[in-house]
């Protein structure tokens, strides 16, 4: 087995008959971190022992007759954001490094251990997760799997890295306007931004409380859904997850998109996209025989809204810091957080008003359609330290605006797969938007098109892999 | 008539857009000589007092520039009708 690219179903399934083991299997993502992440430059702290005790331990209860887990011996990381028993928790940052040792794992990664899998490492992102671009001047860009001169995209940069490169096939990220979305389409992989409250964000490091999500990273539709059934339901040490239910998905996902009605989304997200985009959403559409085109009303202000509240909590969030530290921070992140810290309470109060009224309009437009595609990205991978792209005949910081058509969604909490399109020279990504705690639904569109082969997790040209190592 | 000579301007920004993209909404680059005071700089220095933040000199440029961005941006929603009993997205409940 090849499981520097097996999908974690098909790793988990022949740790589960004995085909391979949990050691076998982490020791190669092991030797695949030491080999290639000096130059992708994903990974922040790899977890060796923890890791091979793990897989030891799951091997032993295979040996016993125990059950073992849907995701027995899969490897997987985790943006540094999260708590990692025994280690600070950077979020990016160079401050960080003076806390304390987290005395525990974050909740979402004891789910996925509950159910088999090893976590090997933490993942390199954008500081604080003010970032679209997966640069970080503390630790290094992460680089792009598919050409390593580009960004991974951000701020789960380390997240789409590992996946796309074939380090590990399951990554966690967050997602607060577009950070596990931006990343997935950028490298090519497949990404799940839940609905806000569905995923427990209990001890990992916030940035905007009222806009944060957790999610996957994978390279198939089925591996998404197997670590978004293990990570699902309520925790009490999160105020904001949701007392539901565990509504598991992937036995459901094989339904397709067999019934469901699908429409695209117009007027904002068809305005400064890249012909690449354009292309990728015109395939996806394509494959599932989508003509019908809606409007997300007032899209723009939505996004700009999302802006605001962001900047606002982000300056609250680290003004001590900004006060003390403000040397220590990536410049970059320091004088959006500054000016963050000095936007009137009047905006932020109307923006989240606003933000109310959207999420009725929108909400509305369910009751005619159950998905909308959308671009996930304007453009394709842009060069690493690319400061600025024109849009529409204006020229932006990329910075900023490579979640362009992610925050006007995030917004307002729904349920997101990006699915990557195969283009040739780079991968881009494609939004399927469900309607609040509909995750199955946009899993079902996922995996109807994978099985079209209109997406799919394309693998980096080991050509041009060494083309980058000379 | 009115509606021929508005497609020609039309045509002729279209032209202008395509040879050079407008440089909006992007904070000013470091080193760029500095703009001249407006009422960013007067938001800039009482913040910074009122909230005992330090703003370095060379930061400055930055700051204002992502203020006037965040201005820029809430324009689109700040003066959007709303009714005074409309309800704040985040619902506190005791």
């Amino acid at each position: 087995m090849d499981t520097a690219w097996a999908p974690a179903s098909e790793i988990a399934a022949a740790v589960a008959d004995g085909r391979t083991s949990a050691s076998a299997v982490v020791r190669a993502a092991l030797a695949r971190i030491v080999a290639d992440d000096p130059v992708l430059n994903a990974f922040t702290a790899v977890l060796e022992d923890r890791s091979l005790a793990k897989a030891r331990a799951i091997d032993a209860a295979r040996l016993a007759g125990r059950p073992l887990g849907a995701l027995a011996g899969v490897p997987f990381a985790v943006k540094n954001l999260f708590d990692v028993a025994g280690l600070p928790t950077l979020a990016g940052s160079k401050i960080n490094c003076e806390r304390a040792p987290a005395m525990r794992d974050a909740t979402l990664i004891e789910r996925l251990e509950a159910h088999g899998a090893v976590l090997v490492g933490a993942l390199n992102m954008g500081e604080y997760a003010y970032d679209f671009t997966g640069e970080n001047v503390h630790y290094g860009p992460s680089r792009n799997p598919h050409d390593v001169a580009r960004m991974t995209g951000g701020s789960s940069g380390g997240s789409g890295g590992a996946v796309a490169g074939g380090l590990v096939p399951l990554a966690l990220g967050s997602d607060t306007n577009g950070s596990i979305r931006v990343p997935a389409s950028l490298c090519g992989v497949f990404g799940l931004k839940p609905t806000y409250g569905r995923l427990s964000r209990a001890h990992t490091f916030p940035f905007v409380a009222s806009l944060d999500h957790l999610g996957p990273l994978a390279r198939s539709t089925r591996d998404l859904a197997l670590a978004y059934d293990a990570m699902q339901g309520h925790d009490g040490d999160d105020p904001v997850c949701a007392p539901r239910p565990v509504e598991p998905v992937a036995a459901e996902i094989a339904r397709g998109s067999e019934g469901l009605r699908i429409a695209i989304a117009g007027d904002y997200f068809r305005a400064g996209a890249f012909p690449e985009a354009q292309t990728a959403l015109a395939r996806v559409a394509a494959a599932l025989g989508v003509t019908t085109e809606i409007e997300l009303p007032e899209a723009k202000r939505a996004r700009a809204a999302a802006y605001v509240i962001t900047a606002a909590e982000g300056g609250a969030l680290h003004l001590a810091r900004l006060r003390t530290r403000a040397h220590d921070f990536d410049p970059a992140v320091r004088d959006r957080l500054i000016a963050g810290a000095m936007i009137p309470a009047a905006l932020v109060t109307k923006a989240q008003k606003f933000r109310r009224w959207y999420r009725e309009q929108v909400l509305a437009l369910f009751a005619g359609v159950d998905a909308v595609l959308a671009p996930a990205t304007p453009c394709t991978a842009p060069r690493i330290g690319q400061q600025t792209f024109v849009l529409d005949g204006v020229e932006l910081p990329v910075r900023a605006n490579l979640g362009l058509y992610t925050q006007p969604i995030s917004f307002i909490g729904l349920p997101v797969v990006a699915v990557p399109v195969p283009l040739e020279p780079l991968p881009i990504g494609v939004q399927i938007i469900a309607a609040p705690w509909r995750e199955d639904v946009a899993l079902r569109v996922a995996y109807a098109l994978e099985q079209s082969g209109a997406v799919a997790a394309s693998r980096p040209s080991p050509e041009r892999d060494k083309r980058a190592r000379r | 008539m009115a509606k021929r000579a508005k497609s020609s301007k039309s045509k002729v920004r279209a032209r202008r857009a395509r040879a050079k993209p407008r440089v909006a909404a992007m904070p000013p680059k470091p080193g760029r000589k500095a703009a001249q005071r407006n009422s960013l700089d007067d938001l800039v220095d009482a913040a910074a007092r009122a909230l005992d933040l330090p703003v370095a000199p060379q930061w400055r440029g930055a700051v204002k520039g992502n203020l006037a961005v965040t201005f820029a941006l809430a324009e689109l929603f700040a003066d959007f009708p709303l009714p005074d009993d409309a309800e704040p997205a985040p619902v506190f409940s005791a």
